[in-house]
């Protein structure tokens, strides 16, 4: 962050780490689920298969105080999940940036499935029957095969998810507040500062460390997505 | 090598296969759209048939009792027409694939499989960088390194320039003499079947019948 702190200052500084520790944990987290959850929505055919669809593209549609407010009822301090991983792991999400990261991954999940499972429908068939009969079993053909084709896709996601989970706000500001250096991630700061009196050019600086950031994973996520569309 | 083949496919393009022979080289000749390459993706298990096949004694498919070995236990070799290259691997990685899944490739192997289809200079390059022949080439193998008991070899003219076929077969015929595995040829040219293979079949419409014995 020294680097950094020459231009921001020391709550701007504390505020980007946040976001990027949140956003970090949260597309980490959220990934390997993703890839499960686009592979099954991808490959496989049973029944609530439609069901699952809606229920991983549910967070894009309905307003992000609903997913907050779901999350707080679910993960909360009393929520049954919340209270499950509090006793096993010792893990709180409530008014915690590791709630911000839950509510950030799951904001940002639909994004990423949806990502991945179009690069996975991209892929030619043809090479994983060609490297069964060279002997790979089927776990090995996804391993060996599938996922490195559809690589660039998945980097592709992970950006993109790394940039939504970067502008997380409503869920966020539902489920764990906005705590100064614990949940108050770029977005919650800029709120933050739109809300008192001569804020304006704080927020003003906030917003532009925003926009680069977002620029940024969007464009290479772009670029990773154009490359995987050229080798499928 | 016996070759045992009762397979049959439903569905909107029937496909039905009853042979046996006992020779080391089976030619199916037909024009294209006759179900040739259906027939082959049938007896690699990468289409699922009714009825029974066995190759050399190895029992892979009886439906009347259940039995569907899946491709990747069946060590059938299979050059594709389209070689299926794996983009992402170069030549030398995609020569290594089969040894590394059945785990039974040998430096010597290796080299002389290399050695007899002229691949050395080619090990480092991107699959995207060869020709058709070059394809069709690393495509064979590719799939002799899997060490299979049976191979087949679907068109492996189709991509590779007139002035290149005849070299092509004569690679071909390298490599059957530098380990004889039992093989099933497939093409729309009958002479090249002919000269390729001992016993001829014909296939029209999905049928196949009998075409004649060669050499």
């Amino acid at each position: 962050m020294s680097f950094f702190s020459n231009f921001l200052s020391a709550a701007e500084s504390e505020a980007l780490g946040l976001s990027l520790r949140v956003a970090g944990v949260a597309v980490v987290v959220a990934l390997p689920l993703a890839v499960l959850v686009a592979t099954v929505l991808a490959r496989k055919r049973f029944f609530g298969r439609g069901f699952l669809n809606v229920l991983t593209l549910l967070p894009l549609v309905v307003p992000p105080v609903v997913t907050g407010y779901s999350l707080l009822l679910v993960f909360g301090h009393n929520g049954p999940l919340g209270q499950f991983f509090r006793t096993c792991c010792g893990l709180e999400f409530s008014f915690r940036w590791t709630g911000a990261a839950l509510a950030a991954g799951v904001m940002s999940f639909p994004l990423m499935v949806r990502s991945i499972r179009l690069s996975l429908e991209a892929i030619d068939r043809r090479y994983e029957d060609a490297a069964a009969t060279l002997g790979a079993r089927p776990v090995v053909v996804f391993v060996c095969v599938t996922l490195p084709l559809a690589l660039p896709g998945i980097i592709a996601a992970a950006v993109l998810g790394f940039a939504k989970a970067l502008g997380e706000f409503g869920a966020t500001i539902s489920f764990v507040a906005s705590i100064p250096g614990e949940t108050q991630t770029l977005s919650l700061a800029l709120y933050a500062q739109l809300q008192v009196p001569d804020g304006e050019a704080q927020a003003q600086r906030l917003m532009v460390i925003s926009l680069v950031l977002a620029v940024a994973a969007v464009a290479l996520s772009e670029w990773l997505l154009g490359r995987s569309v050229r080798r499928a | 090598m016996t070759f045992e083949i009762d397979l049959q496919l439903a569905g909107a393009f029937p496909v039905m296969a009853r042979f046996s022979s006992a020779a080391d080289s089976i030619g199916l000749a037909g024009p294209s759209g006759s179900g040739k390459s259906t027939l082959l993706n049938m007896i690699a298990g990468l289409v699922r048939a009714e009825g029974r096949l066995n190759i050399g004694g190895s029992l892979l498919q009886d439906s009347r009792n259940g039995l569907f070995l899946p491709p990747h236990r069946r060590r059938i070799g299979y050059a594709f027409q389209d070689t299926r290259l794996f983009p992402h691997l170069n030549v030398l990685r995609n020569l290594h694939f089969g040894g590394w899944m059945r785990g039974r490739a040998t430096a010597a192997r290796f080299d002389d499989l290399v050695k007899a289809l002229d691949l050395r200079h080619l090990l480092g390059r991107d699959v995207a960088h060869l020709s058709g022949g070059e394809r069709q080439r690393v495509s064979l193998a590719r799939a002799m390194l899997s060490d299979p008991q049976l191979l087949l070899l679907d068109e492996p003219l189709a991509n590779v320039d007139e002035t290149r076929k005849d070299e092509t077969l004569s690679y071909i015929e390298r490599v059957r003499r530098l380990k004889p595995v039992p093989m099933i040829y497939v093409s729309h040219d009958r002479a090249e079947v002919s000269r390729m293979t001992d016993v001829q079949y014909i296939l029209d419409k999905g049928q196949v019948f009998a075409g004649g014995s060669h050499g």
